[in-house]
């Protein structure tokens, strides 16, 4: 019996010829990636001793630029950590600024075929560059800096073939939303894509599904690899990998079919994703206070141009303040010089500095009680942006530009004939 | 650790429902509080009042999903509540790794949700990973912790073993 892409990648790091469902394995880390939450008073542990700086990365990015004085010392914090182990890869407030997963994808961190870690969940993310990468706790993080290891519980696979091409205005988001509305959690339990369809996606748009893959608690998330990614990679990084595709007759606990062509624009009510998404059309007219585009799954530059398509030439509504937050500096930089931002800003939108900020209720963009929000951000939780009597719609960056346009959730197929 | 070194543990219940995320158990703003303070925001958004009503060696019982969400300590919360134990239908993997690096028990028992009702008292034993409802007589088997998961749990969890090599400080005086 062969094994699946993530029993390949954990068994080679774990030095064994096979790993099965079940197992307790010991793996090697080739990247461990620490941020401003894991250097906050109330979480951080003095390190005195890491096992090797290159494979160290460190970025402030929650709360970026500090958002009170209790970021201001966490940050304080990772650059005297940075200083005394001589860490080279730091994307302090400035030039190489974002979201670590984000930041992992600009610069090639994800070697394919290996393991990264981050304590932050949506680790995960990395698993489209076919890296076992994970969201670990603090702990874990400082034991994989100090000891270059770590553990995995082996969880069964399902694997995801990905079918045909998504229609107009519909986008992976969507195809995300249908999935955690239809298979709900996949606790304990990896996930594994491939299928015809994946030349027709780009990394970015591939890249919102496995990161969103934390809202289904996956253990991990990975793409099979293909010419796509790969060069995606080798154009960032000079370091050599080994990716590992599927065996031919892996052991899969399901194997689903998603046809791309049936999808439409999907929308997650309030307070979780799972189980819970219905139609644009099932929602629309709710009148929204607030529409987020950003974060780590919904930050990219596709996702910024498919904002600034919608709102190019137009206006968003007086009841509505729209909020997009690019999920790097580099993202940013490369939307300005093609107009993007000046459109997006033009329609009355405020784009922000790249953080986690609104995603995550940390700032720049908070949700005050009773308040509505439709937001392509990752997770919807209550409380999660803020007040917990907020309701928190989730969506497509398409879908949330057009319900700004209209101040109430609309469908973006509109602006796709 | 409550309940002695034989892992058994024998606790009043008290039930949480399916997808419990960590959100609810750690609020982002409660998160920015000392660790002291953390465990007193324990379901504020959903269950006001409750972290108050908790006794020390209460044994919380979870539906499916338990814990999903984000990485932040939400099982030390728990722990430093005085809740002894988890037991949950499934439990979210981040969560389950910071359950056994933050020491706090934590097991998955697939039909316990039906075995219980608030107040009810819980048997639980990490040693041949039997849950016996206590006021019923009727019991379901967890999947067992793999034993290199039990050792760290048994040694206070991750940083107690890294603080013996050397590798992290001592604790802080704020924390």
């Amino acid at each position: 019996m062969g094994m699946t892409a993530i029993e390949k990648i954990l068994a080679r790091n774990g030095d064994r010829k096979v790993v099965r469902p079940g197992d307790i394995v010991t793996v090697r880390v080739e990247t461990s990636i620490l941020f401003d939450n894991n250097l906050m008073d109330s979480v951080w542990r003095e390190i005195l001793e890491v096992q090797d700086p290159d494979k160290i990365v460190v970025v402030l990015d929650h709360r970026a630029p500090a958002a009170h004085i209790l970021s201001a010392k966490a940050h304080k914090r990772g650059r005297e950590f940075v200083r005394k182990f001589g860490i080279e890869r730091f994307h302090d407030i400035g030039r190489e600024q974002g979201i670590s997963h984000a930041l992992v994808a600009d610069h090639g961190y994800g070697l394919p075929g290996t393991v990264l870690l981050c304590s932050d969940s949506h680790t995960c993310s990395a698993g489209v560059f076919n890296v076992a990468a994970r969201g670990v706790g603090s702990p874990d993080i400082t034991y994989s800096i100090c000891k270059g290891e770590t553990w995995f519980r082996v969880g069964e696979t399902i694997r995801y073939d990905l079918e045909g091409k998504l229609p107009p205005g519909v986008f992976t988001k969507d195809l995300f939303l249908y999935m955690a509305g239809k298979y709900g959690n996949h606790a304990t339990q990896n996930i594994e894509f491939g299928g015809s369809a994946l030349p027709g996606l780009s990394m970015n748009a591939r890249r919102t599904i496995t990161t969103m893959g934390a809202e289904l608690s996956v253990e991990f998330a990975t793409f099979e690899p293909d010419d796509i990614m790969l060069d995606y990679v080798r154009a960032r990084t000079d370091k050599p990998f080994e990716p590992q595709w599927p065996d031919e007759d892996a052991n899969y606990l399901d194997r689903r079919t998603l046809r791309l062509d049936a999808l439409e624009p999907l929308v997650a009510l309030p307070d979780t994703v799972l189980n819970n998404s219905r139609t644009v059309g099932d929602v629309a007219g709710t009148a929204v206070d607030q529409a987020f585009i950003g974060s780590c799954a919904n930050g990219t530059l596709d996702d910024l141009e498919i904002a600034a398509r919608i709102l190019d030439g137009r206006q968003v509504s007086r009841n509505t303040r729209l909020i997009v937050t690019p999920a790097t500096q580099n993202i940013y930089r490369e939307a300005m010089r093609l107009g993007y931002i000046q459109t997006i800003m033009e329609a009355g939108g405020v784009v922000t500095n790249a953080t986690c900020g609104a995603c995550g209720g940390g700032s720049m963009g908070v949700v005050g009680p009773g308040e509505t929000c439709i937001t392509a951000s990752t997770r919807n939780f209550k409380g999660r942006m803020g007040d917990p009597s907020a309701r928190i719609f989730m969506a497509s960056p398409a879908t949330v530009a057009a319900s700004a346009i209209a101040g109430k959730i609309a469908s973006p197929l509109g602006y796709f004939q | 650790m409550t309940g002695g070194s034989n892992m058994v543990f024998h606790g009043r219940v008290w039930v949480a429902g399916d997808n419990i995320n960590t959100d609810l158990i750690l609020p982002i703003t409660a998160y920015y509080l000392t660790i002291e303070e953390q465990p007193k925001f324990v379901f504020s958004a959903n269950r006001p009042g409750w972290s108050d009503e908790v006794r020390k060696g209460d044994i919380l019982i979870g539906g499916k999903n338990f814990g999903m969400g984000s990485s932040r300590p939400a099982a030390r919360s728990l722990k430093n509540l005085g809740l002894a134990c988890l037991v949950a239908e499934s439990i979210n993997g981040l969560f389950y790794r910071n359950a056994v690096n933050f020491a706090f028990p934590a097991l998955e028992a697939p039909g316990v949700s039906a075995l219980f009702r608030e107040g009810e008292t819980a048997e639980v034993s990490f040693e041949d990973f039997e849950v016996r409802n206590a006021d019923t007589g009727t019991s379901c088997t967890a999947a067992p912790m793999p034993t290199p998961l039990l050792d760290i749990l048994k040694a206070g969890g991750i940083y107690p073993l890294l603080e013996k090599e050397g590798k992290i400080a001592p604790v802080q005086k704020a924390s």
